[in-house]
């Protein structure tokens, strides 16, 4: 199996987007290429015990989004390229962090409260994405 | 999936007496064609009654049930399209692994030896041992197996999780999961602990002191239902239609409710709920209800639209 999915119960995120994010998440990683089959579902039952639909809802949901494509009778596979930022790129936004980390640091905030600020622009930029 | 296929159980105001007692009371609900069914209460529920009902070992007291499209009780012809798993998971200890297969063969016209053995194969199980020496969740396998043989249209099992640890109940419900991605099979489980089945199940049936409290999907209940917090509420608030449980702590009250629509009033912050949170809620409310004995508030969320 070219990926091995594992379920958080924690997190409170519903099962069938943390399986979709995984699969981005490997596309991202190169980990997964065009090409490459998902696992089948019976496969990912098998493992995680988990109801069979929770994996049809995570394949729908990559298939609406273009990223994989259901073959009648044989699987989903793997339809396009989803390259993540180069290794040149990653270090550079890396130390652009680092460097607001340390700036928040210097101020006062402390690791929780970065994270809360974090959390809140993600959310308000992924809305006015959307919007 | 599609709303074209007819439930595979059907139950309309449903009840079974024993005396004075009634173990279920006007139940009426639907279990949809290729769900997996949690069905939730605490011990003593009516869920067992329920089961037996269903698997046409009880004749209803009122009400009917219809499972696969006839009557449990009377229609001989639809007992080999049901699997029941008791509660005890009864096996001849005295028996091999094979002569149980062998004994699943005689008794059942459309026994499929060969997926049985492959399971038990995948699951190491030693065909020539005595059923007696097995372990616990070897033996709880073999019973899903012998159920599974009987290549059941409908699947019920009672309690099937009870006496298992936590890696012998991960590997049942593998195997049951597996059944359940070959298609044609509607799966009915029950337990007293909705964390045991919140992974497996896609619908929920919560009854609790004998009636139902609740039967939908399980997306469409966590989508109906939030957590509200802040002050306690005086009136309506716009986008609850229902308040199904609430805790005090002095000024302040954290509520489940029901929605309707979009709760934009600022007074409270709205969060999502957990599955675990909404059955606590609804059976709380049953206790309730009990308690002082008003007529059921809870019927009408009864019918799977």
């Amino acid at each position: 199996m070219a990926v091995v999915f594992r379920l958080s119960s924690q997190s409170g995120v519903s099962a069938y987007l943390q399986i979709a994010k995984q699969v981005r998440t490997a596309m991202q990683l190169g980990l997964l290429q065009p090409g490459d089959q998902l696992p089948t579902v019976k496969e990912v039952v098998g493992t995680l015990a988990i109801n069979p639909n929770t994996v049809l809802k995570a394949y729908q949901l990559l298939e609406h989004q273009g990223l994989v494509e259901g073959r009648q009778g044989q699987g989903t596979f793997v339809s396009v390229a989803l390259p993540g930022p180069s290794p040149t790129q990653q270090a550079s936004l890396r130390r652009s962090l680092d460097r607001w980390v340390r700036s928040a640091f210097d101020v006062g905030l402390d690791a929780e409260g970065i994270a809360a600020m974090v959390d809140d622009r993600l959310h308000e930029m992924t809305i006015e994405d959307i919007a | 999936m599609s709303a074209t296929i007819a439930p595979a159980l059907i139950a309309e105001d449903l009840g079974k007496r024993y005396g004075k007692r009634w173990a279920l009371a006007s139940c009426s609900l639907d279990v949809p064609a290729g769900s997996v069914t949690a069905l939730v209460g605490p011990n003593g529920a009516g869920k067992t009654t329920l089961l037996h009902l269903a698997a046409g070992l009880l004749r209803p007291s009122t009400g009917r049930v219809e499972v696969l499209g006839g009557d449990p009780a009377r229609d001989l012809g639809l007992l080999p399209r049901i699997g029941l798993v008791a509660q005890d998971m009864p096996l001849y200890r005295g028996l091999t692994v094979r002569e149980t297969l062998r004994l699943g063969h005689k008794l059942n016209p459309r026994w499929d030896g060969a997926m049985a053995i492959e399971r038990l194969r995948q699951l190491s199980i030693d065909l020539d041992q005595k059923v007696g020496t097995l372990s616990g969740g070897q033996r709880a396998q073999i019973a899903l197996v012998v159920a599974l043989g009987k290549r059941p249209e409908l699947l019920l099992l009672d309690e099937p999780l009870a006496a298992l640890d936590p890696l012998a109940r991960r590997e049942f419900m593998q195997t049951l999961m597996q059944s359940a991605a070959d298609g044609g099979l509607t799966i009915v489980l029950s337990s007293h602990l909705i964390v045991d089945l919140e992974r497996v199940c896609d619908h929920l049936v919560l009854v609790a002191a004998g009636r139902l409290q609740l039967a939908d999907d399980i997306d469409a209940l966590l989508a109906s239902h939030k957590v509200l917090v802040g002050p306690r509420p005086t009136g309506a608030i716009a986008g609850v239609a229902d308040v199904v449980d609430e805790a005090r702590g002095g000024r302040q009250a954290s509520m489940v409710v029901r929605v309707d629509g979009p709760i934009h009033d600022p007074r409270w912050m709205v969060e999502d709920v957990a599955l675990e949170e909404v059955v606590l809620a609804y059976l709380s409310q049953a206790q309730e209800a009990a308690s002082v004995r008003r007529p059921h508030a809870l019927d009408v969320v009864g019918a799977v639209s």
